[in-house]
């Protein structure tokens, strides 16, 4: 087989990404989103929130496939992600 | 099958059997007990006739639970009622107090017992009445009916579901073992001709909906599980939206209005019946079978000359403060014959302030007074002592 | 339905339709399972596609009581112990409604035994979510029905000496017809049990396993909420084979997850309708199936009065 060969009309296939929106007042600094998220998205902040806790902050954006673990276990409703528009 | 048993017509029916039969004529259609005598009848009885009527019937575990099962069914829109004696009572207060807090309608029946504790489980008594309305802790206000016959527990099983929905309360029926267990001609009439009151439902879009919003007459708009309305409800303190609110405002709003809204209402609520008050010498006050029991010795006290009047409470809760404090001046005294140590006594006491005479004559239950003591009574509040 | 296609505004969480967000934010502590309990809850309600106008939600007392104020449903927080009675009159009244209860260990095993292990009995066609966080947490940190052998608390300060509840095993053997425990951490396989509680007729009961930051851990030098839940994470193993009596929880054994009774039997409502339906077909009027004890006499033909004369 010729590695070098392309199949014609066809792009590099499109990895779903997603787009992490963070609420960072509602954060309780927690950090179950930080811990659980597959691909290591996201980091604890050195800044402070309102009531004094460490949001969570993306880190590594591009890394993050739209698995919607984060939303789904932040007891705080505090963190969502919606699909990126390419 | 189920057409034909809607029952119209006269009867000999045991007092129990008529509680049963007037509640689904008023339209109930959930009852949740427990068994104990001597409420089982009324078990019995709704166990059998509800399923023909298309009505949910289920024995629980405890009193306890039948009293939450109420509340529950009242919520999803059922009228709905439990029986039970003084020991299940004891049990259902708190849940009687959550219905309280929550406005939910429905209907305790206490068929009283001998008491306390297990005390007299096949015999008679009225020595709950101070539970009935003092019984869960916190203030509320409280309504109890006491029947003296079946053919009125029929009737006041009606009323008291009339009752618990226009003021949206659990409302209680205090009859005894005595009227329970009694049979006599019931009569019942068809159910066109019975005066129903239904909850009043919310006319308001869910979006402007406040589960617990009043008007003038203290009592909030309904809206059942189902509906779209998605209002919570609670035990705590809450605010109008139904939510909990910790604060001394909430508290001072809620509260007073749980009371006031059956204090204001007092002359609608509070049924009696008067014979020869008017220029009484004494009057008899009575509820349930006593005032049945004392009629020999009023009929001898009006030989021997003294005019004695006549007055039986078939609403205790709310007492009628207001007709016995002008009625305390005129008379020389009162005589409450009840079949407890001195409960409604006290009430009559508070009421007449001083400016009667106020005899009890007591009965531990268990049997019905002498209608000596009852004459005594009379003549020595007459002859003044 | 509307509420299923919000639209997802710029700062709007999605699950924001189904929460009262003028209650918000809640009173749990940071680092408690029970967000994260209420966040797989809305996520397994969409999931399982009911009418959210006719689910309601009944909760008892306790930290976890406090879900049904959050959670935008017609919801009532009832007394302690009796959810399940009120949501067995709840769904009885109206079967077209979709009932769950959530409360928590002590509210629905030490306080309300009873009442679970009689719904179960009876099948009754209600949805109990119970929140084990091994203590009473509301009140400061006392014993509970599932506090582990010699696990600390308040009202156990030299340990717990009483061997606490299998709450999997206690209501199967009571005849729930589907029985799962997850812990927070399972939060896909959580949703998913959730929507197929939902849509499942008869008892469903799904127990979460879930971290007390503030009372628990810190009595059991279990660290943060993260701490106590990456334990879960190490202990937890899936396995849907296992029999549930035999599937205890302490301070350091495996904890087994899994979906371990999944029948199908007939509810307390059908089971009702059945017999009264065999019942009365053996009957040709309803007077004829009085039990003679009980015979009134019924006089048709007389014209009725009111007497009350004594």
């Amino acid at each position: 087989m010729r590695y070098w060969e392309k199949p014609f009309g066809k792009e590099k296939p499109k990895t779903i990404c997603g787009e992490i929106h963070i609420i960072t007042d509602r954060c309780k600094g927690c950090s179950f989103c930080i811990e659980y998220c597959p691909r290591e998205v996201l980091e604890l902040s050195k800044d402070f929130n309102k009531k004094g806790y460490h949001p969570p902050v993306v880190v590594k954006p591009d890394r993050c496939t739209f698995c919607g673990l984060c939303e789904m276990i932040c007891p705080d409703f505090a963190i969502f992600v919606t699909e990126k528009e390419e | 099958m189920f057409q034909e048993s809607r029952l119209h017509g006269e009867f000999f029916m045991q007092g129990d059997i008529a509680c049963a039969e007037g509640a689904l004529a008023a339209g109930c259609r959930f009852f949740g007990g427990y068994p104990i005598t001597p409420a089982s009848e009324i078990a019995e009885r709704m166990a059998m006739r509800l399923p023909l009527l298309h009505g949910v019937f289920i024995q629980y575990e405890d009193e306890i639970a039948s009293m939450s099962g109420i509340l529950g069914a009242s919520w999803a829109g059922m009228k709905s009622m439990t029986a039970t004696s003084g020991p299940g009572i004891s049990l259902m207060n708190e849940n009687i107090g959550l219905g309280m807090m929550m406005e939910a309608p429905c209907v305790v029946v206490n068929v009283q017992r001998g008491s306390p504790s297990t005390g007299l489980p096949t015999t008679w008594g009225q020595s709950d009445m101070m539970q009935a309305r003092w019984g869960s802790h916190g203030d509320y206000g409280s309504i109890s009916l006491v029947p003296n016959s079946p053919q009125e527990f029929f009737d006041l099983t009606v009323t008291a579901f009339n009752f618990s929905e226009k003021y949206r309360l659990p409302v209680f029926l205090m009859a005894d073992a005595l009227v329970g267990h009694m049979t006599e001609k019931v009569v019942i009439p068809p159910v066109e001709e019975l005066e129903i009151i239904n909850r009043k439902y919310t006319n308001k879009k869910p979006e402007d909906y406040l589960a617990y919003d009043y008007g003038k007459n203290l009592i909030p708009d309904f809206a059942k599980a189902g509906d779209g309305y998605r209002y919570h409800t609670t035990g705590l303190t809450h605010d109008r939206r139904g939510y909990p609110d910790m604060s001394v405002e909430c508290q001072e709003e809620l509260v007073p209005r749980l009371v006031n809204k059956i204090k204001n209402n007092i002359n609608d609520i509070s049924l009696t019946e008067e014979y020869d008050i008017e220029g009484a010498d004494v009057i008899v006050i009575s509820y349930g079978i006593t005032s049945r029991t004392v009629l020999p010795a009023i009929t001898m006290a009006k030989k021997k000359g003294i005019k004695v009047g006549y007055l039986r409470l078939k609403t205790v809760w709310p007492f009628p403060e207001e007709k016995i404090r002008k009625l305390s001046g005129k008379v020389a005294g009162f005589i409450v014959p009840e079949m407890n140590l001195g409960q409604i006594s006290l009430e009559v006491e508070r009421c007449a302030c001083n400016n009667s005479h106020v005899k009890l004559v007591p009965h531990p239950g268990g049997g019905i007074h002498k209608f000596e003591d009852v004459l005594h009574a009379i003549e020595e509040v007459v002859h003044g002592k | 339905m509307a509420n299923n296609t919000v639209q997802i505004q710029e700062k709007s969480h999605p699950m924001e339709d189904l929460l009262r967000m003028d209650r918000m934010p809640h009173i749990w502590c940071s680092g408690c399972g029970l967000g994260s309990a209420v966040t797989t809850f809305i996520e397994g309600l969409k999931k399982a596609g009911v009418s959210y106008d006719k689910t309601a939600i009944v909760s008892g007392i306790g930290c976890t009581g406090r879900v049904a104020g959050y959670l935008r449903l017609d919801s009532y927080h009832t007394t302690h112990g009796r959810a399940i009675p009120f949501a067995t009159g709840l769904k009885l009244a109206n079967r077209d409604l979709t009932v769950f209860v959530v409360s928590g260990d002590g509210d629905l095993f030490a306080i309300g035994g009873n009442h679970l292990i009689h719904a179960a009995r009876r099948n009754v066609d209600i949805n109990v979510i119970c929140v084990n966080n091994f203590i009473y947490g509301m009140t400061g940190g006392q014993n509970a029905p599932t506090t582990p052998l010699g696990a600390y608390s308040s009202t156990a300060p030299y340990g717990n000496y009483e061997m606490p509840f299998n709450l999997v095993g206690l209501a199967a053997a009571a005849g729930a017809s589907y029985v799962a425990r997850w812990t927070t951490m399972h939060a896909r396989r959580l949703t998913d049990s959730i929507a197929r509680a939902a849509n499942k007729k008869g008892f469903c009961f799904i127990e979460i396993v879930s971290p007390c930051a503030t009372v628990f851990a810190r009595k059991n030098k279990g660290g943060t909420g993260l701490d106590l839940l990456k334990e879960f994470q190490t202990r937890a193993i899936i396995n849907h084979d296992a029999d549930p009596t035999q599937i205890p929880l302490s301070m350091d054994n495996e904890i087994v997850c899994g979906e371990f009774v999944n029948e199908d039997r007939p509810t307390f409502w059908e089971n009702v309708q059945a017999g009264i339906k065999t019942r009365l077909a053996k009957f040709s009027n309803w007077e004829e199936m009085q039990s003679n004890s009980r015979k009134i006499t019924h006089r048709k033909d007389r014209k009725y009065t009111s007497s009350r004369d004594f």
